[in-house]
Parts: structure tokens; sequence; C-alpha cells
């Protein structure tokens, strides 16, 4: 490693969650895997673990999400953690106080980890760069940057499918330029070595030199793109982009990149359809495909709070392990 | 620095877990238990329990448990890194539990595990049995069964490895590091 990643901490474990670029294929092996004992948890009576109980976590969503800020709140409560959220639009923010001010008094109010969105991309980064010591930033969605817990959740789904990534054939369809969704997708699985990672879109909606960029390969006929794929990652279309012209009418994108069972038919018969949500049906894809027996929707989001808890545990509970490498481990017997 | 050497073999392991099963057998007797629920915890309770499970002839599938969500000392030494999800065929609500471990230290994984099962539900009662049980107590928790029964020095540390053939490994620390 030549630059340090200011994700890790001296000895290479996480303390803050902002991005999948530059992480090891061990370290997201270790996500999914913690993430993988998580989903027990919900099956117990009580359907909460002690382990993060005493820590504060506040929710800063400068751009709305109710799916992904509840599951961030769910996570963190199934690890007995207490959530603060910050209703931006009627806070202080609004009323013109910046960022780093925002964070100043949350950490004197001893908020221990922030989960942050925001339109603009780098403003986890910029967070972690000035939080205090102690503080964790997860990444919750930066601009067009990465939304990388959604890219990890993302990965357990498939993994739980297909265990074997050497093997796997992965399309991702849709609005490719603006998603930060994609970007971390991109970056996860080939860390995670998938060796046939497709984008399919219109031109006006691919990123220039993405081939190159992520070692993908690029599709502009959906039927063509899907053909033997094991998994297809459908992209939520923004409505903004129909009016900026980068895209004709809703119905013209469907005609033409909108999944249907028919386009579906060139996949492998055994292929899984993902879709971060919340879906346009009749625009990404029809119905029948969302609610189809090859969708996986919904366990995308009971997954989503499990690689949330990892993630979140995993950050808090190094934020206190000194710099040398604890010998305690052994005498839990 | 540590030296390790074999402290029971797996001949010496099985002949004390078929006296567990007939020690267990006895004390569900005694108390009419006739369908008790079998939990090992991760990852040399499992062992044990695993043959407890068959000597015993239990009819329903043995449980899993992993306690690492439950630690006591998670703010020091953070995650544990192998963390398998807890399995529980059955509820274990208002059941009579056999819960097994290896070694019985200092208590600790006892008192974590009663709290991850009470999450899963209200049991019955819970019986501990342990393949040793050791000095070295730090919370006021006994074995009701145990294969051995051994004192050490503060510096061993005995260890269970598996799952075949048993082995007790004893490890000497060096306590000056």
């Amino acid at each position: 490693m030549t630059t340090p990643n200011p994700q890790l901490d001296a000895q290479g474990r996480l303390k803050h969650f902002l991005t999948i670029d530059g992480l090891s294929r061990e370290l997201l092996t270790e996500i999914l895997d913690q993430a993988n004992g998580f989903l027990g948890v919900a099956q117990q009576a009580v359907k909460k673990v002690p382990l993060c109980r005493g820590k504060v976590v506040a929710n800063l969503f400068f751009e709305n999400s109710t799916r992904t800020r509840t599951t961030f709140e769910l996570a963190a409560k199934r690890l007995s953690a207490d959530v603060l959220n910050l209703n931006i639009s009627t806070s202080a923010t609004a009323k013109g106080e910046t960022v780093l001010d925002t964070l100043r008094n949350l950490e004197a109010m001893h908020v221990d980890m922030f989960v942050v969105r925001h339109a603009e991309s780098g403003t986890a980064h910029f967070m972690a760069a000035h939080a205090a010591p102690h503080v964790s930033i997860i990444n919750a969605g930066d601009g067009r940057h990465a939304h990388p817990t959604q890219a990890m959740l993302d990965m357990l789904t498939i993994r739980c499918h297909k265990p074997d990534f050497s093997q796997l054939r992965v399309a991702i369809v849709g609005d490719i330029l603006h998603s930060r969704v994609a970007r971390s997708q991109m970056i996860a699985l080939k860390t995670l070595g998938v060796p046939d990672v497709r984008v399919i879109a219109p031109r006006t909606l691919l990123p220039t030199r993405v081939e190159e960029a992520f070692g993908v390969r690029a599709y502009h006929d959906l039927s063509e793109g899907v053909r033997d794929a094991d998994v297809v990652i459908m992209l939520r279309i923004q409505r903004e982009r129909m009016n900026s012209a980068l895209l004709p009418s809703e119905h013209e994108y469907f005609q033409l990149f909108g999944l249907t069972e028919e386009r579906l038919s060139t996949a492998r018969p055994d292929a899984i359809v993902m879709h971060p949500g919340p879906i346009n049906r009749g625009v990404e894809m029809d119905s029948q495909v969302a609610d189809g027996r090859r969708s996986v929707i919904l366990e995308q989001v009971t997954n989503g709070i499990a690689v949330r808890m990892a993630v979140m545990s995993m950050c808090l509970g190094n934020q206190h392990l000194g710099t040398s490498p604890s010998q305690e481990e052994a005498a839990h017997a | 620095m540590s030296k390790t050497d074999i402290w029971k073999d797996a001949t010496a392991i099985e002949a004390a877990i078929d006296t567990m099963a007939v020690r267990l057998r006895e004390r569900l007797e005694r108390r009419g238990i006739a369908a008790p629920l079998m939990i090992g915890i991760h990852t040399g309770g499992v062992w044990v329990a695993d043959r407890l499970h068959a000597r015993l002839g239990l009819a329903e599938p043995l449980g899993h448990l992993d306690i690492s969500f439950y630690r006591d000392d998670f703010s020091r030494v953070g995650m544990h890194p192998q963390v398998r999800p807890s399995y529980l065929p059955v509820g274990v609500a208002d059941r009579h539990l056999i819960l097994v471990d290896d070694v019985l230290q200092s208590g600790r994984t006892i008192r974590a595990a009663h709290n991850v099962l009470f999450d899963y539900g209200r049991p019955a009662s819970v019986t501990l049995a342990v393949l040793l049980e050791r000095d070295g107590r730090e919370l006021p928790i006994a074995a009701d069964v145990a294969g051995f029964e051994a004192g050490f020095g503060a510096d061993e540390q005995i260890k269970l490895s598996g799952p075949e053939p048993l082995l007790m490994l004893r490890a000497k620390r060096d306590i000056h590091r």
C-alpha cells in the first residue's frame, strides 16, 4: 500500500466506511462473513444483540432516503446503539450552519458514529478527515461517488445465491453515469473476483471510458447484454434525468431498456434479478419481473440491515483498540 | 513464546464424554425431563455436544450458539473475527435445555450464552455440561456435569482441538509479555 487509506487505522482495520475503492478482497469478505452472522439476529424473539450498547449513532441525511435511513436506524438499534435522526431540512443546516459545525456540535454531544448521505460527492470523506479521532463516519451515499453499504448488501445477496464469484457473469442495467450504486458495485464485483461484469445503458448514460476505468464491458442492447448472465442488477432511473434531455420519455426508455420476462430469456435460467429500490414499475422493469421467481429485491432489503450491522459494529469495535494489536482475545474461555 | 503438549488424548476424551452422557441421563431422569433440547457453543462446545447428542439419542437436531455478539470484551477487543450464525432448530421457550461447552474457566462465555438464549425465549431450565471444569472462575457459574475437573497454573491455557480426533492441548503462555 502506497498512500494510507483514510478508512483504515494503522493496523489496516476498518475505522470509517467511505468507499469500496482501495479495500482488499479479504476485508470485503470479512464484512460479508460478519453480515452473515448478523442475519440470524432477525430470527430471535428479541431481535437485538447488546454489542454496541451505550454507543450513539447519528443519521445525517442531507438528501432524503426513507429505505436507507430506516435500515441504518434498524441496524443500529439491533446492535443496541442509541440513534439520533437529524431532520436536516428543518435543522440548523437549513439555518446556515456548515457541515463541520454540525459535526462539531454532535461530537460535543458524544456521538460515536455518523451515517452521512449528501448530494455532494466527497462529503463523507471530508467529514472523516475532520472528525475527532474516536468518531467513525459511514457513507450512506455521496453524490455520484459511492454508496458502499448498498454495494455490499448486493454482494451478500449475490453470495447467498451464487457463492462462487470466480465464474459469475453480472450485468448492471440503467443510468450508470449518475449512479453511485453502480460505481460501488463495479468496484466490489471486480475486487471480489467476478470475471465478467457488464454495464448496459444508452450511450448518454454511460461514463466515457467506463470499460477501461472499471474493467467492465459496455453494451447498448439489453437482450445482448444479459445473455448468459447469472445476475441482472437494475438501477433506478431518476425522473429528473428525463427533463435534462439525457433520456427520451419513460415509455421509450422502457421500450429499449426495461426488463421484461422476454428480454430476460437470454439470461441463465437460474439468473437472479436485483434492484436497489424504490422501483419504477413499467420504467426499469415490468411488474412480472419485479414480483417474479427470479426477483431477490426484498432479500436485498433484509440483507441491507445485516450488512449495515456488520460495518457499524466493525468500525465501532475498532474505535477503542490501541495502536498495538490486542492480546486479550484468547482470555475469553 | 508458548509450549504446547497434549493434556488429554482422544481415548481419554471419548471415555469422559461416555461418563458425561451417563451422568446427564441420570440427572434428566431424576428431574423428570423427557425431551431436552441440546445446544453447543461454537466451536469446541459443538464438537462435544455432537457426541453427547448421539450418545443420548436425542430426536431433535442439535442447536448451535455463537456468543460473539454478547461478549463483554467488545469495547476492548472489537469484533470477533469468526462469527457463525446461531442456529436453534426449535424455539427455546419453556424447554429444558442442555448447554454444552468445551472448557469452563472464567464463566464469561456461559454468562454471554445465557443472554443469547434468553433473547430467543424463556427456557424452563438450563443444565450446563462441560468437558473440562477448571480453575479461574470470575463469575458465580458452575457446571452441572463435567468430564474432567482440574486446576492449572494461571499461565496454562487448555484448548480443545477437533472435530476429529478430539484432543485437549495445554499451552504454557509467557506471562511476562
